[in-house]
């Protein structure tokens, strides 16, 4: 096995790593706007990612710069390529992480309700573009010989990479409710488990639909296994989420995504980004990759880094294991308050 | 008007614009985390209450920041990809691998650990809460080292093989990249320029607050003691911090400005606006360069200074920039004004930094004169740690009111002079570069993505620049909001110490396993 081999499944993994997590903490979002039901439930689903979700994003700071390291033509196709997708997704990851951060900075009604709108709307979005994107990526584009992309914002716009959207939107919002029941106590908690289950359903007959176009499309063996584990993953999740097991539908759930992931660099592979002009054009493994002793630095790194990366976040999920309900909300905000008797004349005079 | 926008100059602008944003939280949060640290840990060992306060209030003010500098980092990471795909390309396997490892070593490190801190209070024992924020600040000093490792390679290229066929850089040596000599000097100036604009920062704010507190003791009005205690703390740290690493940023800039006239005559010639080699060369301490005639119409020098700053003695010849020209232009082709660099901009943005920057560590030195608690002090003129610290020259004697005004006033308006010299500090260095993107190997014109057109480089120029602007409204209301509020010192430190496993289970009591967090978004 060559090093760009080894290489394409390292980058499909932090991939998988990326959408496994941050895929329940999307979920968790657009979940602010369908489950909760006032402020308070609406704190406690942002809660339940808060200690984590910032750990989740660096997964996609390590997909993209490993992908320049290991593959720097990829790398430069693929963001050069889907460049005003990529700008919607840097502003939605923007407003989204300053959201969270300061959505309880300030007391104004006003100013949460518009932070909140942002957490759901952008995590909305971010589902979606990333399936979008991940499909047109699988499905092919109008890549040249000088392997650049020779196609404008309009080329995204096929049933096919929308599908994808949409699926991976109500996939993420089904293992977000899963990981809500999963931490979450009380009526917002069965809540969530009733939601799940109606979610599942929808993403089984998504799954299938678009896996299935992705198998007929660029499929293979190893693919097809993925796909149906992908689909009977939902299926046990459905399971026992209907018998109240939450942390197994969580697992399961999880198990969909990363299969779901796997399927399409599975259907990829030894492609990275298949031009639909040429296919002698398209961008592989071998060609985009880079210098073999590039590829074995990283390499060692990345085998002294992943573990301990693994544990760590691990132990952070193991701390914040409590679950948690509306009694565990603070009353009070966070927003300092002059306390009583003492006006402060402004710094400035 | 649309032919003067070329897709390089929109690349260019996007580029400049969000890394001195970008930079405007970064060397802040490098510095609040590892001063927040300091005093957790200072909380931790003594156990004392204005250790915890400060702690508090400054961690709050670094998760602001920090906040914005994290997201801000994303479109830096993307941007090379979607504006600078030719760069990508053609030096991906060298400048990737930095990256890379910044991510992996670095980047989750801190961002794991930062969740576990924010929320931790309640769920970790003090002293492992401690050492999270601890891996937060190694976390950022490692990142810092990493991506100016990569920066120093498109300064200094070293450790690569040129592929003139694929037109690829290919990586040869990885401790070349990473420990060049360049790279050790430029983190040393980075980081301690990053300290001294913390330290400004600290200055600045426990200077407003104390300032404020003298000024309602002297109506008579009540004062927060432990909000006096715990700002009194953060003024010395600060000032300390200040001197320290005001002293640190200067000779680590003089050993880089040493490493520079070796190895990029051409930034420190257009730095100092001389333009013909000079035996002994003189330090301009004022020009106006004249770029059209390549000479300066305004000069104030002072002789044999800049060989001295260059070689160590006073009379080595320095080339200036003609000399350089002519020479890249005949080892690269072309016309020697094609890699002259934009000079005013160059000799000001240099200028600019030492300025605001040494002015930083010139008044954290004054301030630590004027509050210093002498034991020669006879004892009913020295102030308790309680006290709002009075500005005193002598023995006995007071700063007067006009000159104790003036000193806090100076004290506050301090923290945004490093600021203003980092953002000078990076565009001169940038700038200073030009036209190359990697020196001798790529030139910036060549290196933006071709496939991009200018609708729409222009789209995302115009909606950074928005939401840029927007975002930083926003975060200056909440900082001076939570800057003028000062710490909460209603606040109490948790009670008893918690055991790692034990209380955050819901095998507690009933009534443990109801209590509300700690931290709550």
């Amino acid at each position: 096995m060559h090093l760009h081999d080894l290489w394409f499944f390292v980058i499909a993994l932090l991939w998988v790593g990326y959408f496994f997590l941050e895929g329940f903490d999307f979920g968790v979002g657009i979940l602010t706007r369908v489950l909760a039901r006032g402020e308070t439930e609406r704190r406690v689903l942002l809660n339940t990612i808060g200690p984590v979700w910032d750990g989740n994003e660096v997964w996609l700071v390590t997909a993209a710069g490993a992908t320049f390291a290991a593959f720097p033509d990829w790398y430069a196709t693929l963001f050069s390529g889907f460049y005003l997708p990529m700008f919607v997704i840097l502003l939605c990851l923007i407003l989204r992480g300053v959201a969270f951060e300061y959505r309880h900075k300030r007391d104004g009604e006003r100013w949460k309700r518009n932070w909140e709108a942002i957490v759901f709307v952008t995590s909305l979005v971010l589902a979606f573009l990333w399936g979008v994107l991940f499909a047109a990526m699988v499905h092919g584009l109008p890549i040249g010989a000088d392997h650049e992309y020779h196609g404008g914002p309009a080329e995204l716009v096929q049933p096919y990479a929308l599908l994808g959207g949409v699926t991976t939107t109500v996939l993420f919002t089904f293992h977000g409710a899963v990981f809500a029941s999963l931490k979450t106590m009380g009526s917002i908690r069965h809540r969530a488990r009733h939601l799940a289950q109606k979610a599942g359903v929808l993403t089984v007959l998504l799954l299938l639909a678009f896996l299935t176009w992705t198998q007929v499309d660029t499929g293979n063996v190893r693919s097809l296994v993925a796909e149906a584990v992908a689909v009977l993953a939902v299926l046990v999740s459905l399971g026992f989420n209907f018998g109240a097991r939450e942390g197994r539908a969580f697992v399961a759930s999880g198990l969909s995504v990363v299969a779901s992931t796997a399927m399409l660099f599975l259907a990829l592979f030894p492609q990275v980004m298949p031009s639909s002009l040429n296919a002698a054009w398209s961008l592989t493994a071998a060609n985009a990759a880079a210098g073999s002793y590039t590829l074995g630095i990283i390499t060692w790194v990345a085998g002294f880094a992943t573990p301990l990366v693994l544990l760590y976040q691990g132990w952070t999920y193991w701390v914040f294991r409590k679950r948690i309900g509306v009694q565990h909300i603070p009353v009070t905000a966070h927003a300092p308050s002059a306390p009583a008797g003492v006006r402060r004349p402004p710094a400035w005079r | 008007m649309y032919l003067a926008l070329a897709p390089d100059t929109i690349a260019r602008w996007q580029f400049g614009m969000t890394t001195v944003y970008h930079y405007l939280f970064v060397p802040l949060t490098i510095s609040l985390v590892a001063i927040t640290a300091g005093l957790e840990t200072a909380y931790v060992r003594t156990g004392r209450t204005k250790y915890f306060h400060a702690t508090k209030f400054w961690g709050k003010l670094f998760l602001i920041n920090i906040a914005l500098g994290v997201v801000t980092g994303l479109v830096q990471e993307f941007q090379f990809g979607m504006n600078w795909s030719a760069y990508s390309r053609f030096v991906g396997d060298v400048f990737g691998a930095p990256l890379a490892m910044e991510a992996l070593l670095a980047f989750f490190f801190e961002s794991t650990f930062i969740g576990l801190w924010i929320f931790g209070w309640d769920k970790l024992p003090k002293k492992i809460h401690c050492a999270c924020i601890w891996m937060v600040s190694i976390g950022t000093i490692l990142s810092t080292y990493f991506i100016l490792a990569a920066n120093s390679f498109m300064q200094n290229p070293v450790g690569f093989s040129l592929d003139k066929a694929a037109g690829k850089a290919h990586l040869t040596d990885i401790g070349a990249v990473l420990f060049q000599k360049l790279n050790l000097v430029v983190v040393a100036h980075t980081l301690t320029a990053a300290f001294l604009t913390g330290a400004a920062f600290v200055m600045g704010i426990s200077a407003m607050h104390l300032w404020r507190a003298a000024r309602l003791q002297r109506r008579g009005r009540p004062t927060d003691l432990k909000q006096v205690a715990a700002m009194r703390t953060s003024l010395r740290l600060g000032l300390v911090l200040a001197v320290v690493f005001g002293l640190g940023t200067a000779i680590s800039g003089d050993k880089l400005g040493e490493v520079m006239f070796e190895q990029q005559p051409m930034k420190m010639a257009a730095a100092e606006a001389l333009w013909d080699k000079e035996a002994p060369a003189p330090f301009s301490a004022f020009s106006v360069p004249d770029v059209a005639h390549q000479r300066n119409s305004v000069d104030v020098q002072v002789p044999g200074l800049l060989s001295f700053l260059a070689h160590k003695d006073f009379h080595s010849a320095v080339p200036g920039i003609n000399d350089t020209a002519k020479a890249e232009a005949a080892a690269y082709g072309g016309s020697p004004a094609e890699y002259i660099p934009n000079v005013p901009m160059t000799y000001w943005g240099f200028r600019a930094m030492i300025l605001f920057g040494m002015t930083s560590f010139t008044l954290g030195a004054a301030g630590l004169w004027l509050t210093r608690r002498k034991f020669w002090v006879a004892p009913e003129h020295r102030t308790g740690s309680f006290d709002v610290p009075r500005l005193m020259l002598t023995r006995n004697r007071e700063l007067g009111a006009v000159g104790a005004g003036l000193a806090w006033r100076a004290g506050i308006l301090t923290m945004a002079f490093p600021v203003i010299a980092n953002s000078f500090g990076w565009i001169f260095t940038a700038m200073g570069r030009q036209p190359w993107a990697v020196t001798g190997l790529l030139r910036t014109v060549d290196a933006v993505s071709p496939n991009v057109s200018l609708t729409e480089q222009l789209i995302t120029l115009i909606g950074f620049s928005l939401l840029y602007i927007a975002l930083a409204v926003v975060e200056l209301k909440l900082l001076v909001k939570y800057a003028g509020a000062g710490p909460v010192t209603t606040e109490r430190p948790p009670l008893r110490d918690i055991k790692l496993g034990g209380a955050s289970t819901l095998e507690g009591s009933p009534r443990d396993a109801d209590k509300p967090l700690a931290f709550a978004y």
